[in-house]
């Protein structure tokens, strides 16, 4: 979910894009005035995250996924990383949280330059990954501020059930909104929740609109490497304003446009000349290589239908809303229903429709080193993803923020061979 | 002038054969053996931690799954896994695709790290007609919020067992049973006690197999083994202490090390004291009350007496200070690091417990290992000029 500055020049930039970006230099310029102004922040993560909630108290989320994503887009994570292994972190684990706590020991400066303020409260919510716990157990020994927890259960039968949702409902009630009015000093007010989830809604409703856009042929989108910008608002720090209920239904309006036109997707070039594979993503991006990956598909012609990445923040495209008549059900369910938080057959069922409703060439994973929640069972995933649709897939590996683990001349090898063998396939049909 | 034998090391080695050939046995042929003479459920459960007492209360036998060892070939496993994941999941899966599994019912996988926790899906995909389940447990600790969860939980399992074929839960039966494994917690607890006590009548890579052994036969077996081992150990004069240096052995609570590794730590001049080993024999701290409602006596134990280990949230306490505690009390002289490559809780753990040992002045030496390991010269070097270090120069 990076805003649209790569440290390559010459990108071409939709203007939605120039939105974004502006969204987010606002926000981080704002976390950067904190000290004088007084706003107060939330650390939190990104999957199952409570921005409405934190904001219906006037506090500033922080999220440090994205710090590390943004500081492996600047070049800055090799060294951030160095810092944290030095002080006895393990190379095999988490690069997000290296890249984080590097970051902080660095003089906590985000990806705009400007120094980040340090935590009001440290909001762990804990959804779809276990790092996430032991990331806050860490910077909690760097910090003086309150720590609350939100402790999501797995769905590990595939459903919501009662038990779960009064679990994090009661959570809620009896923790981290008692946190939230201590840090604020504020009453928790529902009316306001409720029409920040009111906009949530609209914002979900347009983003949804702009990913099944990929259904077209050729798709106006690409649904993984476009699609980590068109989420950066939602899934961050703006769901619940009006400023993303502006952005998406203006991005929706840009993309229904191209789909009119019959134009594909703006990559890093440009707008892409002729659609030749339309493929399913699992999995992260690289961030520290992120155009020349990008690239590398654009240059086959290859375009991301769908991805499971841009879920990590709630499937909306499954139906879900945030509903402001059942506000802290709504959250509840929410954190529940993140990608990650999904049981593996969940998750192949997701797969096998977007196949299907997208009419695709086939799966590919990019398997993320770092990445536990996402990585582990892929393998099986993709077996099951061919055996039911009788689609090719394809593998590649790679690693969240660690350039290290980046290995260009491999992974476009594998593309390559992957993209061979859909033509393969192609030419074996119509033989 | 040779020493005549001591009988009580015979009694030691048959208790230790036995366990031996339960930990080497892939084919679970005591499980098959009792299923067979019971006509019962067995189920198997994943490290770290569940809550055997309501299995047992159901009549279902509880069967701890941890992993293939060393001595299995894995053929199929690596097909499953990125070479970025642990071993675990691959030698189970191995065991799961080769028929080994075939006599368990089901299995359960508990909330220990996000790679256990996806094998539940895999199961489910590959086996969809047993059994496969998830079994969350709360991280928030507070009786009315993740207590009333991890009821719920624990109601929703039992429920499922019953589906299966188990008999119902019964408060009188789920007592008994909570004190059936209390007394197997004592007779664990007085095997560690003689460790830390003399620790050369109970070495760690025979106390190892015993506990290991623990974990595929019925608890009414498991205890006299206990006290078995320990009677004869006791009474072994052949056992006789070596001036070598006491250690705290962590990290190692999921995934095992190969016995080869453990024995080389004992050889290259560690006592081990303690340890985090088959964690689920030792995961509550202290006995469970079984007054009252027996359902609310397990959900208080998970939420109040379980060790600090680094599958449970930390929110309140100071990281690393049980272990320190730990280390007290075991009178350990320093503490070896042994975890499993790419586990994400014990190696996320590490920097933190490691600040909280520093602080307190107490040496450490760190190393990864996978149960397949069967190279382990590198490790005795590491380990060995440790124990040095700590005879040489060590104040703890």
């Amino acid at each position: 979910m990076p805003d649209v500055s790569d440290r390559t020049a010459a990108v071409h930039k939709e203007d939605s894009q120039v939105r974004q970006k502006n969204m987010i230099a606002a926000h981080y310029a704002r976390l950067a005035r904190a000290p004088e102004t007084g706003d107060k922040n939330v650390y939190t993560f990104v999957p199952g995250n409570l921005t409405e909630l934190i904001r219906s108290f006037d506090l500033l989320p922080v999220l440090p996924e994205i710090n590390a994503l943004q500081s492996a887009m600047r070049g800055k994570s090799r060294d951030y990383i160095a810092v944290a292994e030095k002080l006895g972190h393990s190379e095999d684990v988490c690069t997000y949280v290296k890249c984080d706590l590097g970051m902080m020991k660095s003089g906590n400066v985000g990806p705009t330059g400007e120094r980040l303020p340090p935590p009001d409260l440290l909001l762990l919510s804990y959804t779809g990954c276990f790092t996430f716990m032991k990331w806050f157990e860490i910077l909690r020994e760097e910090y003086t501020c309150p720590v609350v927890m939100l402790h999501v259960p797995y769905q590990g039968d595939g459903t919501i059930t009662d038990s779960m949702r009064r679990y994090v409902v009661d959570q809620l009630r009896d923790k981290v909104i008692p946190a939230l009015e201590s840090v604020s000093g504020r009453r928790y007010d529902e009316a306001r929740l409720r029409e920040m989830l009111a906009r949530s809604a609209r914002a979900e409703d347009d983003l949804v609109a702009v990913l099944n856009s990929a259904r077209q042929k050729p798709s106006p989108i690409d649904a993984y490497f476009g699609g980590v910008y068109y989420i950066g608002p939602i899934f961050s720090a703006f769901r619940g304003t009006v400023e993303a209920v502006d952005y998406y239904r203006a991005l929706r309006g840009e993309v229904e446009e191209r789909g009119r036109q019959g134009l594909g997707p703006i990559t890093p070039d440009g707008p892409m000349a002729r659609e030749r594979f339309r493929l399913v993503v699992e999995g992260p991006p690289n961030w520290t290589s992120f155009r020349e990956f990008w690239k590398m598909f654009a240059d086959e012609g290859a375009v991301v239908v769908a991805s499971t990445y841009t879920k990590v923040g709630g499937v909306y495209d499954l139906g879900f809303r945030h509903d402001p008549d059942r506000p802290l059900e709504s959250l509840a369910e929410y954190c529940m229903g993140c990608y990650t938080n999904l049981s593996l057959p969940r998750r192949v069922e997701m797969l096998v429709n977007y196949i299907n409703d997208f009419d695709a060439d086939g799966l590919l994973i990019n398997s993320i080193k770092s990445c536990n929640s996402f990585s582990a069972g892929q393998l099986m995933m993709l077996r099951e993803v061919e055996r039911l649709t009788g689609r090719p897939g394809g593998f590649i590996e790679s690693d969240l923020v660690d350039p290290r683990y980046f290995s260009a001349a491999n992974i476009k090898n594998r593309l390559e061979s992957y993209l061979q063998m859909i033509e393969q396939k192609r030419a074996g049909k119509t033989a | 002038m040779n020493r005549p034998a001591d009988p009580a090391s015979a009694r030691v080695r048959a208790v230790v054969e036995r366990a031996e050939h339960l930990y080497r046995d892939r084919s679970f042929g005591e499980v098959r053996a009792w299923k067979q003479r019971t006509g019962s459920l067995a189920i198997g459960f994943m490290p770290v931690y569940i809550p055997r007492e309501l299995l047992h209360a159901q009549g279902v036998l509880p069967v701890g799954i941890m992993g293939g060892g060393d001595d299995m070939e894995i053929i199929r496993g690596d097909a499953y896994y990125q070479s970025y994941i642990c071993h675990i999941p691959r030698s189970t899966i191995e065991m799961g695709l080769n028929g080994s599994l075939d006599c368990l019912d089901g299995m359960i996988f508990p909330a220990t790290c996000d790679v256990i926790r996806n094998l539940s899906g895999m199961w489910q995909l590959q086996f969809p007609d047993r059994l496969s389940r998830y079994f969350d447990v709360p991280q928030n600790f507070d009786a009315e919020l993740g207590g009333s969860f991890y009821r719920r939980e624990l109601e929703s399992l039992s429920d499922e067992l019953v589906r299966r074929g188990a008999r119902a839960l019964e408060a009188d039966r789920l007592r008994a049973s909570i004190e059936v494994y209390n007394q197997n917690r004592r007779r664990v607890e007085d095997l560690f006690e003689l460790r830390r006590r003399e620790p050369w009548k109970v070495p760690t890579h025979e106390l190892h197999l015993v506990l290991r052994a623990g974990q595929v036969i019925p608890v009414e077996d498991f205890t006299p083994m206990l006290e078995e081992y320990r009677n004869a150990a006791v009474e072994d004069t052949s056992r006789q202490p070596m001036d070598q240096a006491r250690v705290l052995l962590t990290g190692a609570f999921c995934e095992q090390p190969p016995l080869g590794l453990i024995k080389t730590l004992e050889r290259s001049g560690c006592y081990i004291v303690e340890d985090d080993f088959v964690q689920v024999h030792r995961f509550m701290r202290g006995e469970i009350s079984a007054a009252g409602d027996p359902v609310d006596a397990l959900v208080r134990a998970f939420l109040h007496d379980a060790v600090a280990s680094p599958i449970r949230y930390i929110g309140d306490d100071v990281k690393g200070a049980q272990l320190v505690e730990r280390v007290r009390q075991c009178g350990a002289e320093g503490v070896v690091y042994c975890s499993a490559s790419f586990c994400d809780p014990a190696l996320l753990d590490q920097p933190m417990t490691i600040r909280a040992l520093e602080r307190e002045g107490i040496p450490y030496t760190a190393f990864k290992f996978a149960e397949n390991n069967g190279q382990f010269q590198v490790i005795r070097e590491q380990s060995g000029t440790f124990a040095d270090s700590i005879k040489l120069w060590s104040e703890v």
